[in-house]
């Protein structure tokens, strides 16, 4: 069994314990990413010496002050590549950004550091985060774990299979329409998407500014809290950041669900679920009535139009966002054009994939004068509406559950022919991000040998409670630690 | 159709006016905003180097500053405001947007009240908002044969305010006494340095011409990089002529932006209407949106300094000074400040504005230099006035003793004492003095005893050359005529 089977705060002890060091608990990490991911393909990049010369770092402390470091002190993580680290090469799974080594870290990274993470590197995405399968990656693909012939999910594949395959102990991503809680649930890992705000963004590379969330993966809920703890809260660098306590995660993680009341959205079930994965939900929810939890029927009725509201605003926020990889610092630039417009137009043509230039033109169209009323500002309106609906299901309901996605992962190449179907992948997951409300995905069964998630939403800043119902389930289902067929004989 | 004489044809301006805030750091990160003269790219960050990641944080300085300058020009400031971006790509601006205000600004509606050929004309404003400068580029000669172009992005993210005129101006004359009234405005208020040549303000114009005494609009032309008072004057006297040119022999002028050429001293088309860049503003996602509170709108406006028209009557009123006198010391806040100091000191307000305005604005002139950078200090000029004041010291000298301390940067007052330069008062010296030019000079006595008066001129000169000028003219005067007395005296 490999050591990083283990929950974080079990390793944590053993650290504190001396019972291995940090940079034994790295070179495992690394050992393991060295022989399992080339078939995986989760990392795009590894840094082991920065990893080794963290985890000797975290080792003083361990030694020093046992007591006073952090419960993530010497624990190997992964950021998702759109995180920027400073002095590491940081793509968003794009051509357009090779070699772009960025001179600052992430506010997310220099919490994490502060506290004596070890980062083993950057993971494989869909470029810009745009996309549900991670078969958008400029660079390679990325596998399931469960199947490798299935797609990880995206946008954050890499980060949920490092996690899954015990090639890390938890991971970041980032989540604008699902993108952390969709591979989580097609990996079997916990994902969290925050509330909007509660995580600084600042060193994310932006996809879509008003709902990208940086959030944790992890094995467990309560390693997804440990984490999501350290790296929330309000930074002055981030002015939609905001203050507010964090002590409920860890503390109100075992509060259990009796007398809670949850709600399941009549329209969530009306997308076409699959039928194993109805049945996982199904069962996830008769464990959570066994646990004393109060089940009941709500309505949220502007879903139908989320999914194409989202397909408006996301994309005309990314075409501002990705404006500036123009080709005078960021692309590849264009010798051989003859105009300042030729150059630009050359240079992401040849730098960004399909889908990006997709979205980015689906976007400037939606921006432009005449296009503007009908399709972005009729998209915000539909956006304020799905705010409603959550506000008054949450007026009767402690949180909603649902299932995370319509199916289990799927195979590879199936949805990249038909994008209308790739963007239906996020129909369950994508109205959270419209509200910037808190969610989280947390293994709930399997149907044929593959993950099926529950998503918990709750109200906004309402994280504690998603955990606290994700715990529950956890608790009851006791499926954590049972390991992916590609997680290796170590495994 | 064609109204045929000339003098038919009256022309409508409107400025559109960018100045950089004097802030200390830049709009949307903690970069200096005091760019110039740095290496390129060394006064940068990630946020205003617009790299992956990085997210803009807003200068409370610059917001208001803002509404100072909002509230000096009489504008309405919305409890609710919002910053916008302006998607165009272009080399000088990093992230592809350019951070700005679009429906929602942080003021609209005020006037500026500025005077023409006597007339108190008020120019409407439409809106002042707020926004980022770009950085700047820098090509091998002219851009259009340069094999390549440098980015320097020490000024990308400067605080910028846009100050949107209503087409109220009626000729280049009015649009320069406009823009030389907003200009004097900021420098009072302190939001700006008001130098259109280093580009800290900057103007643009829109002109069309329409027949005289309709209400209706003509084709409206946009023109840009006028880096002068003088450049904006000469390109919308020509912009003028040529439009009624155009118009006189029947042909139709199209709605475009034109270049002023310096070098040519005309206007060359640049951009078509059918050409105009597309923005596709949308709110900002990266910024809340603000609320302007009215406390805070009060605490600024209590703020707000003496403006310039108020402060020319209270020149006169306060000081006794004529129209002219005190409007050329209201010109700038630096030289009321100075003159303000100069009286202070005890000096009488008529001798302290005809020094500043005279002698010391003279020596000023020759050596290109504003008041307030040259070596005399108001105190300087206080202590020297006050010898003046007390007769210690005759004009002539005292004169002579400024020009010196100009060059020298020694205390004038200091001169005077270490250099025996004080002016002679004692009796008895100028008694012996007088005497002995009486005998040099006997033939000029003579002269003027014989009714002659120019003759005694020439009498106190010789006393004067005696004593280098420093006897007490008064004195010399009355001692020579006791001594010569004339008939019917």
């Amino acid at each position: 069994m490999t050591l990083l089977a283990a929950s974080i705060s079990e390793l944590s002890r053993q650290l504190r314990r001396h019972e291995f060091s940090a940079v034994e608990l790295t070179q495992e990490a690394l050992d393991r990413t060295h022989d399992l991911d080339p078939e995986l393909g989760a990392f795009l990049r590894v840094t082991p010496d920065l990893a080794l010369a963290a985890a000797a770092a975290a080792d003083r402390r361990l030694r020093d002050d046992p007591t006073g470091a952090s419960v993530l002190c010497g624990i190997p993580v992964a950021y998702k590549d759109v995180v920027c680290t400073q002095g590491v090469e940081t793509t968003a799974g794009s051509q357009i950004l090779r070699g772009f080594i960025p001179p600052y870290s992430a506010t997310v990274v220099n919490r994490l550091s502060a506290l004596g993470v070890v980062p083993l590197g950057k993971l494989n995405c869909d470029e810009f985060a745009m996309g549900s399968s991670n078969e958008n990656s400029a660079y390679q693909l990325t596998r399931n774990p469960w199947d490798p012939t299935r797609v990880a999910g995206g946008s954050s594949g890499g980060s949920a299979v490092a996690v899954a395959a015990r090639l890390a102990c938890a991971t970041l991503g980032s989540d604008t329409g699902g993108s952390i809680r969709l591979p989580a649930s097609f990996s079997g890992v916990v994902g969290v998407k925050p509330t909007y705000g509660r995580v600084s963004r600042y060193g994310l590379v932006a996809f879509a500014s008003s709902l990208d969330q940086i959030g944790p993966l992890g094995k467990t809920v309560e390693d997804a809290a440990l984490v999501l703890t350290a790296i929330a809260g309000q930074d002055q660098r981030d002015s939609t950041s905001v203050q507010a306590p964090v002590e409920g995660f860890l503390q109100e993680l075992r509060g259990g669900v009796r007398g809670l009341r949850l709600g399941i959205p009549r329209e969530y079930l009306e997308v076409g679920i699959d039928p194993g994965v109805r049945a996982v939900f199904d069962r996830s929810v008769s464990a959570l009535a066994g646990l004393g939890a109060e089940i009941r029927e709500v309505s949220l009725p502007t879903t139908e139009f989320a999914l194409a509201a989202y397909y408006v605003i996301a994309p005309a926020e990314a075409s501002s966002n990705l404006a500036r990889m123009d080709g005078v610092r960021f692309g590849p630039g264009s010798p051989a054009a003859t105009t300042l417009r030729g150059a630009y137009e050359d240079s992401r043509h040849q730098g960004f994939g399909a889908e990006v230039r997709r979205r980015v033109t689906l976007g400037t169209y939606a921006l432009s004068s005449g296009y503007y009323d009908a399709y972005y500002l009729r998209a915000q309106k539909v956006r304020t509406l799905v705010a409603q609906d959550f506000d008054r299901a949450f007026a009767e309901v402690d949180a909603i559950i649902s299932p995370t996605a319509p199916t289990a992962a799927f195979p590879l190449g199936e949805r990249t022919a038909d994008p209308i179907a790739m963007y239906a992948t996020d129909v369950l997951t994508i109205p959270a991000n419209l509200a910037g409300i808190s969610g989280i995905s947390v293994p709930a069964g399997f149907a044929d040998g593959l993950p099926v998630g529950l998503q918990v939403l709750g109200p906004y800043l309402g994280e504690s409670t998603c955990l606290r119902v994700a715990q529950s389930l956890e608790s009851e289902l006791n499926v954590w630690d049972r390991l992916p067929p590609l997680a290796g004989a170590a495994g | 159709m064609s109204p045929g004489g000339e003098s038919e044809w009256e022309a409508v301006i409107g400025l559109e006016v960018h100045a950089q805030l004097l802030t200390r750091s830049k709009m949307f990160c903690s970069c200096r905003a005091d760019y110039l003269g740095r290496p390129p790219n060394s006064n940068t960050c990630p946020v205003c180097l617009g790299l992956p990641g990085a997210l803009p944080v807003i200068n409370e300085e610059g917001i208001r500053l803002t509404l100072r300058t909002a509230l000096a020009l009489n504008c309405e400031i919305p409890e609710f405001t919002k910053f916008d971006r302006k998607n165009y790509f272009y080399p000088d601006l990093p992230k592809g947007y350019q951070i700005s205000q679009y429906d929602l600004p942080l003021s609209r509606h005020g006037w500026l009240e500025f005077e023409i050929d006597g007339r108190q004309v008020r120019g409407g404003i439409t809106r002042v908002h707020l926004e980022e400068d770009t950085g700047t580029l820098h090509h091998a000669g002219e851009i259009q044969n340069s094999a390549f172009s440098l980015v320097d992005l020490n000024r990308a993210g400067v605080p910028l305010m846009e100050i949107v005129g209503e087409p109220d101006l009626r000729s280049p004359a009015e649009a320069r006494a406009y823009l030389t009234a907003l200009r004097q405005l900021l420098l009072y208020i302190g939001v700006n340095d008001g130098n259109m040549e280093e580009g800290s303000l900057r103007c643009d114009a829109n002109i069309s011409l329409r027949p005289a005494g309709t209400e209706t609009l003509g084709v409206k032309v946009e023109i840009k990089n006028m880096n002068s008072f003088r450049s904006v004057l000469r390109a919308l006297e020509y912009e003028l002529v040529r439009q009624r040119e155009v118009l006189d022999s029947g042909g139709r002028l199209s709605q475009e932006t034109r270049g002023w050429s310096e070098l040519e001293q005309r206007t060359v088309s640049q951009r078509s209407k059918e050409e105009a860049q597309e923005y596709r503003y949308f709110p900002e996602p990266d910024l809340p949106p603000l609320l302007i509170s009215r406390a805070q709108v009060e605490e600024v406006r209590a703020g707000l300094p003496e403006l310039p028209a108020a402060r020319r009557l209270r020149f006169q009123s306060q000081y006794g000074l004529a129209e002219d006198q005190a409007r050329l010391l209201t010109g700038r806040p630096a030289d009321s400040e100075y003159f303000e100091t100069v009286v202070a000191l005890g000096v009488t307000p008529l001798l302290a504005a005809n020094w500043q305005l005279g002698d010391l604005q003279g020596l000023c002139n020759a050596a290109n230099l504003t008041i307030e950078k040259c070596r005399v200090s108001p105190k300087d000029l206080g202590e020297l006035l006050q010898m003046v004041q007390s007769q210690e010291v005759n004009g002539k000298v005292a004169k002579e003793v400024l020009a010196s301390a100009f060059e020298s940067g020694l205390s004038p007052a200091e001169m005077i004492r270490t250099q025996g330069l004080g002016q002679v008062s004692d009796l008895a010296q100028i008694t012996l003095m007088v005497d002995r030019a009486l005998v040099e000079k006997a033939q000029a006595a003579a002269d003027y005893q014989a009714g002659n008066d120019r003759a005694l001129d020439s009498l106190v000169g010789a006393v004067m050359a005696m004593c280098k000028g420093r006897a007490n003219a008064e004195i010399v005067g009355r001692l020579l005529r006791e001594r010569l007395p004339r008939s019917g005296d």
